[in-house]
């Protein structure tokens, strides 16, 4: 492997890591703040990558107008789901939580179905961010990719600023560690709940919005998606975002590597990760607090 | 029910499905087949979840090696012997779960639920994307294994009846070996850690082990299942290994009831009923074209009003004497008994 290629994958497996991330960090703070195990999560991610399928055409100037839009939709979306289904499973045991939220993968998959069919679709690439970027003679790189780095970068960046830096996050945070207090504190815990389901959501939606025009957009990417982020949560250790962000990195860079090195049975790498995390530290790299 | 004769209920059951092959129907005769199969792994499965309290999200994957494990080995001429086959398939499967019991039992609670399916992927990513066993179309079992001793043949998998009295026998024995564990010492030791492990601990019981015996026993049953299912199939496919399978099979213990053996074959009656139902397009029209939203909202109805199973309170009255009592904060719906009064059938249910 030359230089360029290896440059090239090291960009390409930060990308994969970041965008991972922003679907695992909402997954870890539905989990570590409401403690529902949502194995619909992926369909989230679903959901952002035919949005944008859906909405290209509308918004074939305006790639941003169009993310800002889907943004929106997906997190009026789960505003509403919440409502209407987690609000009532925050008391279900764990056993319940997941088979409920399977049933409503198996639900949504249908409706995916009638809605938008079966087939394979790509979305096409915005205008302004086609071709590639060059470096001398050295690499090129597509600027699409290097535009999802970094509005992953940006996101993650606004993520740790509102859990750390506003007062939101702060509720968000205490009611993580004890969630009974905020409320006698006079917090609204239910509309709490609400806005960061909505936020997992829109988080999970966007990341699948940015995917969609590099990778196709197909059935069943919701539930690869998830598990790889189950793998992302647990060698993170649940609940920390931080460890979420070091295990997102660590999976891209196994996944894009194994599929250089080792194409045919790349799908095992990430797990054979996780094992030998796993044996190393059981409670994940960062220790989490749910 | 006095609990001395508890074990006459299910005698009664083997002794009419015995005779059932005589009244069946090719198509029923297969279905009755397809259920007991998944009795047995859902059986597998409650050792784990109802018996020991592990809630595993990767079970599939113990049988769908099992499966493989039986097409591969058989090769492609001529039919392999029962008797180093079946052990061969247990056997692969119970290596598996060791492997993943061994890492995955490191961690607890929801961490356990999501390494069990992980590591459940990985094994369908081997049969997924590996040339090994055909890829996402799978592969065929051309010569069904048969039991030669003595110059007689006294097993040919390719006759049905045989087939069935095979899944039959094995539903029994699985049934009986876990009524055994239940009753066993090493039973006692899965119930007390299931009600509260850290007292096991203090009381000098090595809990690590006793739950990697009960992760790898569950696997090798469940890689029974996956023998049985490759032999009445006849092919594997990935989809076995699939979470969508995990999935149904922890559904299969939740609609038949958790802590009780029969829950589980209940539950895989009415589960594998249920799906055979709703894909039937006789029967729910143009439904049909739509069964997994209509499993999905049947999944969500019964976990939400009934989440301790069907398994009425009639026979929970005689048991409650001699179960260990439950801490009042498990993480698992322990048994019904404690619940049983908001338990209530759904229609569904009564129609199926």
């Amino acid at each position: 492997m030359d230089l360029a290629t290896f440059l090239v994958q090291c960009l390409n497996a930060v990308q994969y890591g970041l965008l991972l991330f922003l679907v695992a960090s909402g997954l870890t703070l539905i989990f570590g703040i409401m403690g529902v195990i949502n194995l619909a999560h992926g369909s989230f991610y679903m959901l952002g990558a035919y949005l944008a399928f859906v909405l290209a055409p509308f918004f074939a100037d305006s790639f941003l107008l169009m993310l800002l839009v889907g943004v929106a939709l997906s997190a009026v979306f789960g505003f509403v789901l919440e409502w209407v289904f987690f609000s009532f499973l925050y008391q279900r045991e764990h056993l319940q939580q997941v088979l409920m939220t399977y049933a409503l993968i198996l639900v949504f998959e249908e409706a995916r179905s009638m809605l938008v069919g079966n087939d394979v679709h790509g979305v096409p690439i915005p205008a302004w961010l086609a071709g590639s970027f060059e470096l001398g003679a050295l690499m090129s790189y597509p600027w699409y990719r290097l535009f999802a780095s970094a509005a992953c970068i940006v996101l993650a960046a606004l993520l740790y600023l509102v859990v750390h830096k506003t007062r939101l996050g702060m509720m968000i945070r205490a009611g993580a560690s004890n969630r009974d207090m905020v409320r006698g504190l006079g917090i609204d815990i239910t509309l709490l709940y609400r806005i960061v389901f909505a936020g997992g959501v829109a988080l999970a939606a966007l990341a699948g919005m940015i995917a969609a025009p590099m990778s196709s957009v197909y059935p069943g990417m919701g539930s690869s998606v998830l598990i790889i982020c189950f793998v992302v949560v647990v060698i993170g250790g649940i609940g920390s975002i931080t460890g979420a962000l070091v295990a997102s990195l660590l999976v891209g860079f196994v996944d894009t590597f194994g599929k250089v090195f080792f194409a045919e049975v790349s799908g095992i790498g990430v797990y054979l990760l996780m094992a030998i995390i796993l044996v190393w530290r059981p409670e994940g790299l960062m220790k989490g607090r749910a | 029910m006095n609990p001395r004769f508890a074990w006459v209920l299910p005698v009664i059951v083997a002794v009419m499905l015995a005779a059932l092959p005589a009244v069946l129907t090719p198509y029923t005769h297969d279905l009755v087949v397809k259920i007991a199969i998944y009795a047995v792994f859902a059986l597998s499965l409650e050792l784990l979840v109802g018996m020991t309290g592990l809630v595993s999200l990767g079970h599939a994957a113990f049988l769908g090696i099992g499966a493989y494990l039986t097409v591969l080995a058989s090769g492609a001429s001529g039919s392999a012997s029962v008797l180093w086959l079946l052990p061969a398939a247990v056997g692969a499967s119970a290596l598996y779960a060791l492997f993943v019991g061994a890492l995955s039992l490191r961690t607890k609670g929801v961490y356990f639920i999501m390494v069990t399916l992980a590591f459940a992927q990985m094994a369908y990513f081997v049969f997924h994307d590996t040339k090994l066993g055909g890829g996402s179309d799978g592969i065929f079992l051309y010569a069904k294994p048969v039991l030669d001793v003595g110059g007689r043949a006294w097993l040919r998998l390719d006759d049905k009846q045989h087939v069935y009295y095979t899944v039959l026998a094995a539903l029994v024995i699985t049934y009986g070996v876990l009524a055994l564990i239940r009753r066993s010492r090493f039973g006692h030791a899965l119930a007390g850690i299931r009600v509260n492990e850290q007292r096991m601990r203090a009381a000098g019981f090595r809990t690590y082990g006793y739950k990697l015996a009960a992760f790898v026993i569950a696997g090798a049953l469940a890689g029974l299942a996956g023998f049985l299912l490759a032999v009445k199939d006849g092919a594997v496919n990935p989809e076995l290994l699939s979470w969508h399978e995990s999935g149904a099979v922890l559904l299969m213990l939740i609609l038949g009831g958790i802590g009780h053996l029969r829950g589980a074959v209940i539950g895989a009656v009415v589960f594998t009923l249920l799906r055979e139902l709703f894909q039937t397009e006789a029967l729910v029209g143009s439904l049909a074209a739509h069964w997994q939203m209509t499993l999905g909202f049947t999944i969500i109805a019964f976990v939400a009003l009934m989440p301790h199973g069907l398994i009425g309170s009639g026979i929970r009255r005689s048991q409650r004497l001699r179960q260990p009592p439950r801490r009042p904060h498990v993480e698992l719906p322990a048994d019904a008994e404690s619940t049983i009064l908001q338990t209530r059938p759904s229609p569904e249910v009564r129609d199926a």
